[in-house]
């Protein structure tokens, strides 16, 4: 089978030189010579610590190193115990039972790397990230939560994701993945009453007092089902009065599973559970994923395939930033711009329907292209849509931006700066509302967006507002760009001719037996996509999404971590309401833009 | 000159159902001129032009389970929709609707309305208490607040009007309109008032009290069945009292060339309705906060200031 599978070969990226830069400062300024670098990742620099040089290393790197790297990307963890490719030669990997991963991000160097921390399953804990970066918080607990992985000095390792009464730790390689693999289940009497008890609102356990000297505080419990929460989000607001003393978000009910899904889903099949992970992004979440592929396998993209991605994608962000923009105003309490902005919507779903047959989930994307070319006739349709928003979007303008009571409500509302942001992991509009002018598209362009003229929109005032201004422009400059997608639509083929495509192209299968075994096996069990592991981010509409794949040399991933933007801007939300009133809380959540589903996944 | 029994009882009985009538129907009309404005159809299945949806509302509403929550205070969970209901259709009988429709011709009549107006509040804040629920209780809070607050500008704004006019009974405040609608000189006391209205009905954007996005239901969270209908009625019904009021005080009542009394009079009233519900299609919400300042720190002076022009110019003219 060797022969007709590719060989791992990493398509080079532009980011080598960042990365080597990097090396040299780090060789340069960092005195403790505690760490080892990964050799064989020369995009994304890896550096692997212990547990005792690691805070010192992240500190080192969050504030020493020149051009530092702000911002704690991503924190997840590997179950290594099954792993069997983990390199050969000087590039073998230490030994591990689980692994952290810490991914950091300079907006200077436009550079991510990793640092990875390997633990032995006799001893699972680490130090906690959270005295380098508060918004480590979240992410430990969902390590601690999904993998057992303790963290010393972390002020609060609850579960997060799973409910507190859940026995086991779900990503690990020894937890069931399907209910079917268990005993059925069974609620008794006993086990009602405790999961009754577990659910009792106790405010010490959310880290509030119940009563200060002057007021006893009342505690009002937003959510999970709530008009203006977007979804099933929770809450746990301590109020005197109406103003917020405290605000503690409380997330997991719209946890799916996803990353455990994608460790027996084939590579192939996993492309509509990622349609469904910001499920207002549409295609927009396949994109992550098939680039992660197609660097990981080698597999060139055709331009066309590429410029088609790229039109798709930003429709998808206009859909995502209209459902955004209706709901911001309404949730201030304008109650007619959601209607006409739907209506909008409506007209682009057409547009979406038209070419790949689906709406909101198109699982369209394909590794190594899309999955049809595009049908005749798309071009009209594009066309009267690119000529008919404009008009539209300015009139929302008069009705909604210029509206004097909806600037009284959202100006210095919910504010943080830049600083804040970083350290907080914001990205996409939310960081953009705060002056930075940092968009993946432009600093990191990927699928040829470096070949399309448009702005980054960037407003300096970092409240509300100024993040609802950013998304209003993203949909103008979106407009810009697939104009220019439908004025230079190049020919050619829509989908790559390397053999890990799926599905694969079949006009050869007839010549020779080995294609068509390989075609044949790649429909059935589906590509085997040579072991390593990739992470790629995109912009997506909500903040810079990425999917760090691990394959082991198998049909499906060994593990899948998706990065999803909305699940740091939660954790923010302490943050920003404090101070305020219960509807300035509204307005705050409105103006973040999240889904629930790209929050838990 | 006496009044035949019959005609009394045709004044009670009809003011009574039209205004009942009226209020649920609003319900409808409401939902399809706000579908008009936001390019949907609205309800319009329900019978010619979705007209029977009132019944279908109504059937539903009746049918559904009369459910009080058990840690609700019984007595006043109950009284309260009864409360708003039975104030606004009180306020109905002062109403001058043509020179012959009326239940009752008050020399008070200003007055008893803004006492009912005042006590409709009660309604609001005895459900918000007697839910016994977080977000009831901060609706009922916003309400209270709020009716204090634009209260005291309500009654100041009309007294513009009673000195024109020199009097408290809205029949005699019609009359004095012959000359000219009241809408001009006491242009400002309108704008206090609509807004007033506004604020002492709970529309958008001074629907605070249940503002949804933020208390879910605001003080009627609790509620279901025929309650939470009649709370809803008790809303049109204010809706159409004080879109009546401002007609009977600011644009003359019934006056008006070639058309009967009683069509001007609906004319004008359903104007202001229909003014009611392009302005919840159109505005969002203020804050609370910032909704009690624009209270005492705009509407309140300008009503001052409108009475004591109004009084200068009435002395400087003798």
């Amino acid at each position: 089978m060797n022969s007709v599978i590719a060989n791992s070969v990493y398509s080079p990226t532009p980011y080598r030189a960042a990365a080597k830069s990097f090396i040299g400062d780090l060789r340069s300024q960092y005195r403790h010579n505690k760490y080892w670098l990964q050799p064989d990742c020369p995009d994304m620099p890896t550096l692997w610590t212990d547990s005792r040089s690691l805070l010192p290393l992240l500190r080192f790197l969050k504030a020493e190193i020149s051009h530092p790297f702000a911002m704690l990307y991503d924190l997840t963890a590997i179950d290594e115990r099954l792993r069997i490719n983990r390199g050969k030669g000087e590039s073998e990997q230490p030994k591990s039972d689980f692994t952290l991963v810490y991914q950091l991000l300079s907006v200077q160097r436009d550079l991510f790397i990793r640092i990875k921390l390997a633990l032995p399953a006799s001893h699972l804990s680490a130090p906690s990230a959270t005295s380098v970066w508060t918004s480590a918080n979240w992410y430990e607990r969902e390590i601690w939560d999904l993998f057992g992985i303790e963290f010393i000095g972390h002020p609060n390792l609850r579960r997060i994701l799973m409910p507190s009464t859940w026995l086991g730790h779900p990503l690990r390689k020894d937890h069931h993945a399907r209910a079917t693999e268990v005993d059925p289940f069974k609620l008794t009497a006993e086990k009602q009453r405790q999961e009754q008890e577990a659910l009792r609102f106790k405010p010490e356990e959310w880290g509030m007092a119940r009563a200060s000297d002057s007021a006893e505080f009342m505690f009002l419990n937003l959510g999970p089902n709530h008009p203006s929460v977007h979804g099933v989000f929770r809450v746990a607001l301590q109020l005197d009065g109406e103003r917020i003393i405290d605000a503690v978000p409380d997330i997991g009910y719209h946890h799916r599973g996803a990353e455990k899904m994608a460790e027996r889903q084939a590579w192939h099949t996993f492309m509509p559970y990622t349609d469904r992970i910001d499920y207002l992004g549409g295609v927009m979440n396949n994109l992550p994923y098939v680039l992660a592929l197609e660097q990981l396998a080698g597999i060139p993209v055709p331009s066309r395939a590429q410029v088609i991605r790229v039109m798709l994608c930003e429709l998808f962000r206009i859909a995502s930033h209209l459902v955004f923009y209706g709901t911001f105003a309404q949730d201030v309490g304008q109650m007619s711009p959601v209607f006409y902005m739907f209506v909008d919507r409506e007209k682009l779903f057409g547009i979406i329907e038209a070419i790949t047959g689906g709406r909101m989930h198109p699982a369209w994307f394909r590794i190594g292209g899309v999955a049809q070319d595009l049908p005749r006739g798309w071009d009209k349709l594009v066309r009267e849509f690119l000529d008919y928003m404009p008009k539209r979007l300015r009139e929302y303008e008069g009705m909604v931006l210029k509206n004097k009571l909806l600037q009284k409500r959202t100006r210095g509302i919910g504010v943080y700066n830049t600083q804040e942001a970083l350290e907080w992991g914001v990205t996409g509009p939310g960081l953009r509302a705060t002056g930075l002018e940092w968009d993946l598209r432009k600093r990191r362009p990927y699928s040829g967006y470096d070949q399309f003229e448009f702005d980054i929109p960037c407003f300096d005032g970092g409240d509300c507002f100024d993040r609802c201004r950013v998304r209003v422009e993203e949909i103008w400059q979106s407009l810009r760009i697939i104009r220019q997608c439908l004025d230079n639509m190049p020919p050619g083929p829509y989908k790559s001719d390397h053999p890990l495509t799926t599905p694969p192209r079949k006009s050869r299968t007839m010549h020779d037996i080995e294609t068509l075994i390989q075609h044949f096996v790649n429909n059935s069990w589906g590509p085997v996509m040579p072991p390593g592991e990739v992470c790629y981010p995109v912009e997506a509409t909500k903040g810079v999404n990425s999917y760090q794949i691990i394959s082991d040399g198998g049909n499906c991933a060994y593990r899948t971590r998706i990065r999803t933007p909305s699940f740091p801007h939660l954790q923010m939300i302490p943050l920003m309401a404090r101070g305020l009133l219960v509807a300035d809380l509204i307005a705050i959540i409105a103006s973040i833009d999240f889904v629930m589903a790209d929050v838990d996944r | 000159m006496t009044v035949p029994i019959w005609i009394t009882l045709l004044n009670i009985f009809g003011i009574l159902a039209a205004a009942v009538l009226l209020a649920a129907l609003l319900t409808w009309g409401e939902r399809r001129l706000l579908g008009l404005w936001q390019d949907r159809p609205g309800p319009n299945r329900v019978g010619p032009f979705g007209l029977l949806q009132v019944v279908a509302d109504m059937i539903k509403l009746f049918f559904k389970e009369d459910f009080v929550p058990r840690f609700a205070d019984v007595p006043v969970f109950i009284l309260a929709p009864a409360v708003v209901m039975a104030t606004m259709l009180l306020s109905f009988a002062v109403l001058p609707i043509s020179p012959t429709i009326g239940v009752i011709d008050l020399n008070i009549g200003l007055l008893f309305i803004l006492a009912m107006s005042s006590m409709a509040v009660y309604s609001v804040i005895l459900g918000g208490y007697a839910s016994n629920n977080k977000y009831a209780l901060l609706g009922g809070l916003r309400a209270a607040a709020q009716t204090v607050s634009y209260e005291v500008f309500m009654g100041l704004s009309l007294m513009g009007v009673v000195m024109l006019s020199g009097s408290f009974n809205l029949r005699e405040i019609v009359s004095a309109q012959q000359d000219g609608w009241y809408l001009l000189p006491q242009f400002i006391g309108f704008v206090v008032f609509f807004i007033a209205g506004i604020a002492e009905s709970h529309r958008l954007p001074f629907d605070l009290p249940e503002a949804e996005h933020e208390l879910t239901a605001g003080f009627h969270t609790e509620y279901s069945g025929m309650k939470f209908g009649i709370f809803f009625v008790g809303e049109y019904l204010s809706v159409i009292l004080i879109s009546a009021l401002i007609t009977t005080l600011f644009l003359g009542g019934w006056l008006g060339p070639w058309l009967p009394p009683l069509v001007w009079f609906s004319l004008k009233t359903a104007f202001l309705v229909l003014l009611f519900i392009l302005l919840r299609a159109a505005l969002p919400r203020p804050r609370y906060d910032q909704l009690m300042q624009f209270g005492w720190k705009v509407m309140l002076p300008l009503s001052l200031l409108n009475l004591l022009v109004t009084a200068g110019a009435l002395l400087w003219i003798g």
